[in-house]
């Protein structure tokens, strides 16, 4: 098994003098190839910016990266991102924004006709995969948000990157919907043979998808401790009432409320509600 | 003993739980914040307020009191504007005063595009522009005039720099914050993807920003119809503006309205033309599943 993202001693410090900011304090992290790792933790713990820099979207300060074995210096083709939100091309249909990286010359230098049918086949398998036949010609503002992250998927999948980097693709989504994108994910990176790198603050999710945690601490965002899921790796939604299940969840929330810096002033809300009653 | 049911059943439905209840008409007041209202009775209102101040209009210059040099009633101004086009040169002067503004116009567009494209994409290009821009649009146009003759003469040229000096530092402005708004994952992802700088403004900067800069297009040409009369200050022997300035020297009230109401609407017809090309060119912004 070899190592497909290795990263060591990384720092990524915002601004400079009185207002700079830590956001990233000596990481290191070792992704090998067809793992599933989700990076979980409080808000400000750095953990998207960990995974923009993966992305190479954001240059770090100091550190070692690299992906696929050569150093990360910007944005690369075997390394896919899906955003939150907002990252569909509103004026392109379905089909053509999942075919949006077959116009850019990265993917297009030395390309045969046979490459090209190749490529309208890989498309459709896609629509297939993901459930977007009926959809293919839709512009992605009359699709759900559900199916519009299935489109930023598909499109990501296109160019057949070895990594994924997901960055709260499904935060913006109900419950439900959620559950169903899960499964679907969980189904299509294995199917594609993908590694992924998952940034969450839902620690269930975490733990469902993921086959390792890494759970992150804020001010300043450095890795707190990590945890291998026990749990197979062909997950079903019954599997988050197993024990195992929500032992660890349990662990990692506990963590998360130890590290995050928030808490809730139990002495304080007591009181109040004691001047409420005696009124 | 308390009974427990892991499923809820309904009860057998009676015949009228089957039906809808008659439908009683929705209790509507006017003043519902962002209320909806029947097309019919949009439209109705609509009408109203186009004739409730024709209405005004007639029945102020009925009266005796107020002289038709002061307010020609609308005949007089729908007369004059026939004796102007048989006895005078109608469209003529429409035409010349379309063509100095869409001159003007398209020129600054032309110039604007690139500019507010590189002011909304590169820092260093807003550093260098945006302030100096800022600075320029401020300077009234009219004060122009005596400049733009002394450079350019008393030529077609001249009225059609006015035109341009009225609407181009506002276009690019308003254009560069059109750029600027493309959102920023949209630019990421094309990153990601492996797209080369030149294809992120190409296939996305570009596409993105294309119904914002139409509808800046439709703006400014609106402000360039205003700039008209202006413009045909410098030395013009035709034109709607002309005419205008000239009907003032003769006291011609009604001409002068007459002039008026026709540029206000040439402008009119402008705006729903751009309207219907958003609307044709942008079909992904009025699509509705």
């Amino acid at each position: 098994m070899r190592s497909l993202i290795r990263c060591s001693g990384l720092w990524k410090v915002f601004g400079a003098g009185p207002s700079r900011v830590t956001a990233l304090r000596n990481i290191s992290l070792d992704v090998v190839e067809g793992e599933f790792v989700t990076l979980v933790g409080a808000s400000g713990c750095g953990k998207s910016t960990l995974l923009r820099t993966l992305a190479g979207l954001e240059t770090p300060t100091a550190g070692e990266l690299e992906a696929c074995g050569a150093p990360i210096v910007g944005p690369g083709v075997d390394r896919a991102m899906v955003f939150q939100h907002y990252s569909l091309y509103p004026w392109l249909t379905v089909t053509q924004n999942i075919k949006f990286t077959r116009e850019l010359s990265a993917h297009t230098r030395g390309r045969t006709s046979a490459d090209v049918e190749a490529a309208s086949g890989r498309a459709a398998a896609l629509l297939d995969l993901m459930g977007l036949g009926a959809v293919a010609d839709a512009y992605p503002n009359q699709l759900s948000g559900g199916m519009q992250q299935r489109v930023a998927i598909a499109r990501a999948l296109m160019s057949r990157p070895r990594i994924l980097l997901m960055d709260e693709p499904f935060g913006a989504l109900d419950a439900q919907t959620r559950e169903v994108m899960h499964d679907l994910i969980l189904h299509v990176s294995a199917l594609e043979d993908c590694t992924v790198v998952f940034v969450t603050h839902d620690v269930e999710e975490a733990i469902y998808l993921g086959g390792r945690v890494v759970l992150m601490a804020p001010r300043p965002g450095r890795i707190d401790s990590q945890y291998d899921v026990p749990l197979p790796p062909l997950r079903e939604q019954a599997m988050k009432h197993d024990g195992a299940f929500l032992n660890l969840k349990g662990q990692i929330l506990d963590r998360i409320r130890a590290t995050s810096g928030l808490k809730t002033d139990i002495e304080l809300l007591q009181k109040l509600s004691r001047v409420a009653h005696h009124r | 003993m308390i009974e427990t049911r892991t499923a809820w059943t309904p009860p057998t439905a009676a015949a009228s739980e089957l039906e809808p209840p008659v439908v009683r008409r929705p209790r509507r007041s006017w003043w519902t914040i962002r209320g909806w209202m029947s097309p019919r009775q949009y439209w109705t209102l609509a009408a109203l307020g186009l004739a409730l101040p024709l209405a005004a209009w007639f029945a102020l210059a009925q009266l005796d009191s107020v002289s038709k040099v002061f307010l020609p009633g609308p005949l007089d101004v729908a007369r004059r504007v026939g004796a102007w086009y048989t006895d005078g040169d109608l469209l003529g002067d429409i035409r010349i005063s379309c063509f100095r503004v869409i001159a003007g116009w398209a020129l600054s567009a032309l110039i604007a595009l690139p500019l507010a494209l590189a002011i909304g994409t590169y820092r260093a290009v807003q550093a260098l522009l945006e302030p100096l821009t800022d600075f320029v649009r401020y300077m009234p146009a009219v004060a122009f005039i005596p400049l733009v003759m002394l450079w350019i003469g008393i030529d077609e040229g001249a009225k059609i720099a006015i035109i341009f000096i009225g609407t181009f530092f506002q276009m690019v402005l308003m254009m560069a914050e059109d750029v600027r708004r493309v959102p920023m994952t949209q630019i990421e992802a094309a990153q990601t993807m492996g797209a080369t700088r030149l294809e992120i403004i190409e296939k996305v900067i570009v596409p993105s920003a294309k119904p914002a800069l139409l509808d800046t297009l439709r703006i400014t040409m609106g402000w360039a119809w205003t700039y008209l009369v202006v413009a045909e200050l410098v030395a013009a022997n035709s034109g709607l503006g002309y005419a205008i300035i000239k009907a003032q020297r003769f006291l011609q009230t009604d001409k002068i309205f007459a002039g008026i109401i026709l540029i206000g609407l040439i402008g009119l017809a402008f705006d729903q033309c751009f309207r219907l090309v958003h609307r044709l060119a942008f079909p992904w912004l009025y699509a509705r599943s």
